[in-house]
């Protein structure tokens, strides 16, 4: 009976596996297009005076949903990307990225990341510590980023973008992951044979 | 909490730790390899960019064209009148340059380029152009729009390069006030990161400045040359108990409308 087990065993956890690669993949795809965006796009920067910044908000998303390699992963090429289109020395936006990402996996199952109200408060504080962080580390590396009373207002848009951007995130993956898996089979309880038939005999 | 994910911590920290402790050109060559990757969306979002201008241009009424041509050829009569003069004051600089033993002045090579991005961070001014060291690009070459001085280029990837802007931290100019002949120097902006049109400029404190004074590149910090409009006087005030003036400088050019800008070639 045990033999019979085995192999399904093995077999989901292989599928586990290879969800969690594509998983990541697709994370650092999406990573990728929205640092180009980010770049490319100025409407939103010449409307509010800012420009947001969505890879908080995505970290939040993996950090609950894949595993420390995405963690990882998504980090080192969504903060090295975000540098190398910017003026950043190389790798200073990888550390906020990668400790806000580490603290929430390291507690997500304290966290009810299936609620709305969850993924905005983590999308929030996300969006609010990462720039804070990286400016800080920036000071911190002898740089002069230009700051002053407006990075408030900037820091501010930054924030509501990514509390907005983190649960499109849970949609838009699920949508994605919706349409490359193959549907879920749902089993109803109906069973014919189980069925009482009533009316005259 | 897994053993594992602190050493994850810690490996992750110490890469940082040594990628931020390369040398300035070791992570400049890191950030050309990393650019390259941007390159395929570049090269899409330019070619869609140029599409829809095309576009654009099919769409545009004949009455508008009509009125540009009218303006257009109102401009050509008036710089016609103009050419000669310049000509003879041309001939006349030469001359008396000639007389006082002065080096003559090579005219500018410019090349015409296009922003193709911002920085993704608020608190950098910077620009993507498409121009890079396959075309010639070197950094601190001069960047200039019609309007006056846009900035130099401070990094260059093999197709693209990133202007600093002036009001960038990094981008401080030497500059002059062309009335008063008063040098000083153009740093970041005084109100902070939201305002584009705004920079500081240090002056003497025995300059006599008014609002409207003109603001010009005075070449004396060996990468923009001389005569590259920057911008006007808006106001100034005395600082550091007086011993020293700081003005408000309005920028003739508007980096947020940045589409299309010169790159001063050696």
């Amino acid at each position: 009976m045990s033999s019979c087990h085995e192999p399904t065993r093995i077999q989901f956890s292989f599928e586990v596996a290879k969800m969690n690669w594509l998983n990541i993949i697709v994370i650092l795809i999406v990573a990728w297009l929205i640092i180009f965006f980010q770049s490319v796009f100025t409407g939103f920067r010449d409307l509010v005076g800012a420009q947001f910044d969505l890879l908080p908000a995505l970290m939040v998303y993996t950090s609950l949903t894949a595993g420390m390699p995405g963690v990882i992963a998504l980090a080192w090429v969504g903060g090295l990307g975000f540098d190398t289109l910017s003026a950043n020395p190389l790798g200073v936006s990888v550390l906020p990225l990668f400790v806000i990402g580490w603290t929430i996996h390291c507690k997500r199952e304290l966290i009810l990341r299936e609620e709305l109200y969850a993924q905005h408060i983590f999308g929030l504080a996300a969006s609010l510590l990462a720039p804070f962080s990286t400016v800080l580390l920036l000071f911190v590396a002898g740089e002069n980023p230009l700051v002053g009373w407006g990075s408030l207002w900037q820091w501010l848009v930054m924030a509501v973008a990514g509390t907005a951007a983190t649960p499109l995130f849970f949609r838009l993956f699920d949508r994605i992951y919706g349409s490359l898996n193959y549907p879920q089979f749902s089993e109803t309880s109906f069973r014919p044979d189980r069925e009482i038939k009533r009316g005259r005999m | 909490m897994k053993r594992s994910h602190y050493i994850a911590f810690t490996a992750v920290i110490l890469l940082v730790v040594i990628i931020l402790a390369l040398p300035a050109r070791t992570t400049a060559q890191l950030k050309i390899a990393l650019s390259s990757l941007f390159l395929p969306f570049f090269g899409l979002a330019s070619s869609a960019h140029q599409l829809a201008e095309r576009a654009g241009n099919g769409l545009v009424p004949r009455r508008v064209l009509l009125s540009q041509i009218e303006q257009l050829g109102r401009e050509n009569q008036q710089l016609k009148f103009q050419l000669p003069q310049f000509e003879e004051a041309q001939r006349e600089n030469e001359r008396l340059r000639q007389l006082l033993a002065f080096r003559r002045q090579t005219p500018w090579k410019l090349k015409p380029v296009r922003v193709i991005g911002r920085d993704t961070a608020n608190w950098w001014r910077t620009v993507k152009i498409d121009f890079g060291r396959d075309e010639g690009a070197q950094i601190d070459l001069p960047v200039l729009s019609t309007e006056g001085l846009v900035g130099r280029i401070s990094e260059v990837g093999l197709t693209f390069s990133q202007v600093t802007l002036v009001g960038d931290p990094n981008c401080r100019v030497a500059a002059l006030v062309l009335e008063t002949r008063e040098n000083g120097i153009i740093g970041p902006s005084p109100s902070g990161p939201l305002d584009h049109t705004f920079v500081e400029m240090i002056l003497p404190r025995t300059t006599e400045l008014k609002p409207g004074h003109r603001v010009m590149t005075s070449g004396l910090g060996g990468i923009f040359p001389k005569g590259i409009v920057v911008g006007e006087i808006l106001d100034s005030r005395y600082v550091s108990y007086g011993l020293y003036q700081e003005a408000r400088v309005k920028l003739a050019v508007n980096a947020n409308r940045l589409e299309e800008v010169f790159v001063k070639l050696p």
